[in-house]
């Protein structure tokens, strides 16, 4: 059973039409009551980074999720804003964030980007995983997702990152630290690589 | 590397899609549900619906269809058509669409554009620009499909709404609309020298060599059509097609085996 954590920000009809096709059993929490016993998380989010944090803050379902997540070990994954709410702090704006892994979101830097179109990062890109992890058994070298952003994730700890994209830098496209996972993609509408990843994640 | 994104588009008239011809004579081409099942398997880069009754009619989009079509797609979708308010952005971000198109909306007023950007974040909120080439020359952009002219500069509102928080403008051809004879250059080049933001360009296209012209010349854009992916051959018989990855890499020039040469 995959949890989708429905804060009023983000798609959660397309997880959980992903997770129908795979005969994955899906449930959506709105209060803190919905995420008892949870047994896998999914965080999205869009939008900007102040907005999704204060939605989280306001959905009474802050103080639960700590608990889940840092206690319990329940496996989590933050998707686009969502992981980077799992950071501490973003460029985009002033609210801190949820700590859950040592990062900080920075905005890219738009001189080291050598075409034309500068940001958002938009569209397909690769994903290259630099170590061996489980989120991404069986997608093959060639595999690319959609990234929709204009702030990455930027690990304090070299060693949470899991996988790496080009946008002028290279940057962590996904990263992995205990029980808590985060990638900057869209799984949800990257076809048959994000069904694969998010296959993945619920086998954990 | 990111890729330049191919994406069709596609125009709901009446809760069916259609396809015109430099703006009018709409043709129905089949049933939006099921087109998006299609484009699913096709495994498309994106999609674009344009509701092209909501703005001239002045009634709200259709909040059901727009859901039915999120929750079916499996590539990102972008949303157009009667968009006016913050609180009509949100409700269908909240269905599930990753951006939204504002066209007419935004010619009474530009600064919509920064208050639906402070909620959702730029990287969502387009611009669709419908520009139509003056009769002594220039652009000008038109609105109500193609029916009202604004007397607004293209190239300058370009700018404008780049600053005021846009996330990409589409560019979008009356002129070449259906024609399928090749997307109009002059105005691509016009529009990419204003803007640094991700632009796509909509119009013209009538074959797959259209679209590799695009791309050879501006590299990574966003290049769509209408006609092209829902008709086939000369009698326009609708057909439902799209590039396989692997065309696609053909002429993207990616390859990724490492074993050739």
């Amino acid at each position: 059973m995959v949890t989708l954590i429905d804060y009023g920000v983000g798609n959660i009809f397309a997880f959980q039409n992903v997770y129908k096709r795979l005969n994955i059993a899906t449930k959506i929490a709105k209060k803190w009551q919905d995420l008892v016993n949870a047994e896998k998380l999914i965080l999205p989010g869009v939008g900007s980074f102040d907005y999704a944090m204060s939605q989280l803050n306001a959905s009474g379902m802050r103080d639960i999720l700590d608990e889940l997540v840092i206690k319990e070990k329940v496996p989590v994954i933050g998707i686009c804003v969502g992981m980077q709410m799992m950071g501490n702090r973003s460029d985009e704006g002033k609210l801190q964030g949820l700590k859950w892994i040592d990062a900080d979101i920075l905005k890219f830097d738009e001189i080291l980007i050598k075409h034309r179109t500068k940001l958002p990062h938009m569209g397909w890109n690769d994903v290259t995983p630099v170590v061996e992890n489980s989120l991404f058994t069986g997608l093959e070298k060639d595999a690319i997702f959609y990234f929709l952003h204009s702030y990455y994730f930027k690990c304090n700890n070299p060693s949470h990152i899991i996988a790496i994209s080009d946008y002028g830098i290279s940057f962590s496209s996904a990263v992995n630290y205990k029980n808590i996972y985060g990638i900057q993609f869209h799984p949800e509408k990257s076809h048959q690589y994000g069904e694969k990843l998010l296959y993945n994640f619920a086998k954990l | 590397m990111l890729r330049p994104r191919i994406i069709p588009s596609l125009l709901l008239h009446h809760k069916g899609l259609v396809k015109t011809i430099n703006f009018k004579f709409p043709k129905y081409v089949g049933d939006p549900i099921n087109a998006v099942r299609i484009f699913n398997e096709k495994e498309v880069d994106e999609l674009a619906f344009f509701d092209i009754d909501a703005t001239v009619q002045n009634i709200e989009p259709d909040y059901v269809l727009i859901e039915k079509l999120a929750n079916q797609s499996r590539m990102p979708l972008c949303y157009g058509g009667g968009v006016k308010s913050v609180e009509q952005a949100h409700r269908i971000f909240g269905l599930g669409i990753e951006k939204i198109a504002l066209s007419s909306a935004l010619i009474q007023n530009p600064k919509l554009i920064t208050q639906i950007a402070n909620r959702v974040g730029s990287q969502s909120v387009i611009v669709v620009l419908d520009v139509k080439k003056k009769l002594l020359g220039g652009y000008e952009i038109y609105t109500h499909n193609g029916k009202k002219a604004t007397g607004i500069n293209p190239f300058k509102f370009s700018k404008e709404l780049e600053q005021l928080g846009a996330g990409e403008i589409i560019v979008n051809s009356i002129d070449q609309d259906g024609v399928m004879k090749g997307y109009d250059f002059n105005l691509i080049d016009k529009i990419s020298e204003k803007i640094s933001i991700p632009m796509t360009v909509l119009g013209g296209a009538g074959s797959i060599a259209d679209i590799e012209k695009v791309i050879n010349r501006y590299g990574v854009i966003g290049v769509s059509a209408g006609s092209l992916f829902v008709f086939k051959g000369p009698y326009k018989a609708v057909l439902i097609n799209y590039p396989t990855q692997t065309e696609k890499n053909k002429f993207l020039k990616i390859n990724n085996s490492e074993n050739t040469e």
